[in-house]
């Protein structure tokens, strides 16, 4: 076993742990439906929280992701049922729209020297109010290619269906992965992450890395967006509120370090994946009540963290 | 006057200020009754005064906020320990308890305890502030809930609803908790060296950790008080309203702290602070919210100046950005 898995082999294995033992207590709970629900329900949430991943391993955060995930749903809904749009030329617009946004705060970032959380924070701001101006009101989607995308997929044995969504979100991993570990992008965000003064010694440009960064999140971001639209429906403003958190905890329980330069994007699946089998136990069991997932989410953020402090901190010893 | 021969401690204070005194000069241009206090009962009414109490939670957390960001750090769980705090009350004098001490006193036990594990975390394990602060600004509405069984408790009790509603020397109560604090804090900071290790210990941590300063300890304590006055604030919301929300109580409040905290000048990388500035700064943004409201543009606009204003006095703290400014005037005079 390589040393530098063992993070990502415990999440995996807190996964494979969590779901037998919810498939032991409950009939139904072990099969491959409930095992695609997971996707099915989180995939706007695997979406952005792979974004954010990139945010991290650079160093930095981003807390303007649930806004982002609500303006891009707004414009959406409101550019169809108010302008007449086709669903597709508004989603392009969106995820133009969107990677702008994020290049804009990660150029600010930069230029300016400022902390990336104050200014996502004034990015959160700017997003969700942008979003309330545009419609305060809950906006509803009618559009038949709408429901074209919400009814494809692919059915698979034992009742279990792999969407669109789902489907999505998996094509997403896959260009992640291959982004974070087999492009010259993804090694300059490792650096970065690592250490920012050798990085930019060894040639790496910073601006351009830290701003494509956080275009890539908001992008991210607008495209979880899309997906959240196709699950609800509607644009409405007040929609994904917290999700930037459940984004960071599904990343820092994949066993990315908070501190950036290490981690694995296929670690922030199974992150996402975690909370959902938590959720997914705790609607099983039905006398536990749904704020006992924010606890769970809480002790799981505090457990990974104690873990890579244990981990960091003995490298550091050995060195 | 000359502006550079000002005291250094003068010249930080002038913006906020005057931002502030700007703000009213609006409200009052806008609304010519906005300065007039009247007396009923000899108790104040007026404007000024709803701004002075509507302000007082922000003000309380921005006080705590302030020492933590400070140290270089920053708290994020203030809003979800105020739901905390509020929960704990609530369910002490539901479950029959009378004396107000005891039933203060369980919601600050609570702020302290909160305090204390962001504080250890940070302190002693070495977690970053955001990380660390984020578990509980997680998990704290979750376990805000659990402690009344997920209900929204409501309650009668007046001298607990006092905190909230109750005057004092014509002044609305959570007005003269803020003064209280603002003042017992600011003693336990500029009359002993405590301040001064804070500071310390925020502009460098290993530095002051070699004179001998305890860094670790300064960093649990400043997390510690942190959460006692979110705790207050949290007392008061509850008080406010007679019961507790765990949902909805102090929600993204952490956001206006830190706010109040940037615009009364601070920076975000630790070092030198002022509380006074720090509240300064909550009423700034407790003006702001009036003079929109005043204004007559819709409300649904608030986020986003909100946004605007935070953006440009980030940009105006900014060294870089003052000498892009700079460069700009030279070139407008040659």
């Amino acid at each position: 076993m390589h040393k530098k898995f063992l993070p990502l082999y415990v999440t995996c294995s807190l996964f494979a742990l969590l779901f037998a033992a919810g498939a032991v207590q409950f009939e139904n709970f072990g099969s491959l439906r409930v095992f695609m629900n997971l996707f099915t329900d989180n995939a706007f949430l695997i979406i952005a929280a792979i974004g954010m991943t990139f945010v991290i391993l650079s160093g930095g955060i981003d807390l303007s992701v649930g806004s982002t995930i609500a303006l891009s749903g707004v414009i959406i809904s409101v550019l169809m049922q108010n302008y007449g749009w086709h669903p597709l030329p508004a989603f392009a617009l969106v995820l133009v729209l969107g990677t702008l946004f994020g290049a804009s705060m990660g150029a600010i970032i930069h230029y300016y020297q400022l902390q990336p959380f104050i200014v996502t924070l004034a990015g959160m701001f700017f997003a969700r109010g942008l979003s309330s101006v545009i419609s305060e009101e809950s906006v509803p989607i009618m559009h038949s290619f709408y429901d074209d995308v919400a009814m494809f997929g692919f059915e698979l044995p034992g009742g279990a269906w792999l969407g669109s969504s789902t489907i999505i979100a998996l094509v997403v991993l896959a260009l992640a992965i291959w982004l974070a570990n087999f492009t010259r992008l993804g090694g300059r965000v490792y650096g970065l992450g690592g250490d920012a003064q050798s990085a930019a010694l060894m040639g790496v440009p910073i601006a351009r890395t830290t701003i494509s960064v956080y275009a890539l999140s908001s992008f991210m971001a607008a495209l979880a967006g899309i997906v959240f639209s196709f699950y609800t429906f509607s644009g409405y403003s007040l929609a994904a509120v917290g999700v930037e958190l459940d984004a960071i905890a599904a990343v820092v329980i994949g066993g990315t370090l908070l501190t950036g330069g290490y981690g694995y994007v296929l670690g922030t699946l199974f992150g996402v994946l975690i909370m959902g089998v938590v959720q997914t136990y705790i609607s099983f069991d039905g006398t536990l009540s749904s704020w006992w997932t924010k606890i769970v989410i809480g002790l799981l953020l505090f457990v990974f963290i104690a873990l890579q402090r244990y981990l960091v901190g003995r490298g550091q010893k050995s060195r | 006057m000359n502006y550079q021969n000002l005291s250094p401690q003068l010249r930080r204070s002038i913006w906020p200020v005057a931002g502030l005194l700007v703000l009213l000069l609006t409200n009052v241009l806008i609304a010519p009754e906005f300065f007039s206090i009247e007396i009923k009962d000899g108790r104040l009414y007026g404007s000024l005064i709803d701004v002075l109490n509507r302000a007082a939670p922000v003000a309380l957390l921005a006080i705590g906020m302030t020492l933590v960001i400070a140290t270089g750090g920053v708290d994020l769980s203030v809003g979800s320990v105020m739901a905390i705090a509020g929960a704990v009350s609530a369910g002490l004098i539901v479950s029959g308890v009378d004396s107000v001490f005891l039933v203060i006193g369980g919601g600050l036990l609570a702020g302290l305890a909160a305090g204390f594990v962001n504080g250890f975390l940070v302190g002693y394990f070495g977690i970053q502030p955001i990380v660390a602060t984020l578990i509980l600004m997680v998990a704290g509405r979750g376990v805000a809930q659990l402690i009344n069984s997920g209900q929204i408790v409501t309650f009668h009790h007046e001298g607990f609803e006092f905190l909230g509603v109750g005057y004092l020397f014509g002044l609305p109560f959570p007005i003269i908790l803020v003064i209280i604090t603002f003042v017992l804090v600011q003693l336990l900071m500029r009359r002993t060296a405590l301040g001064l290790f804070v500071e310390g210990v925020g502009a460098n941590a290993s530095a002051s950790h070699y004179i001998g300063i305890n860094d670790k300890l300064i960093k649990l304590m400043v997390y510690c008080l942190s959460g006692l006055c979110a705790a207050l604030a949290g007392m008061i919301a509850a008080a406010d309203i007679g019961g507790s929300d765990a949902n909805n109580a102090g929600l993204w409040l952490e956001l206006d702290a830190i706010l109040a905290v940037v615009i009364g000048g601070a920076s975000l990388m630790g070092g030198r602070f002022s509380l006074f500035l720090s509240i300064i700064g909550a009423l700034i943004i407790q003006a702001l919210t009036i003079t929109i409201i005043l204004s007559g543009v819709p409300p649904k606009f608030n986020l986003l100046i909100k946004a605007a204003a935070i953006i440009v006095i980030l940009l105006l703290q900014s060294p870089e950005f003052r000498r892009q400014l700079g460069r700009i005037k030279q070139w407008r005079r040659a």
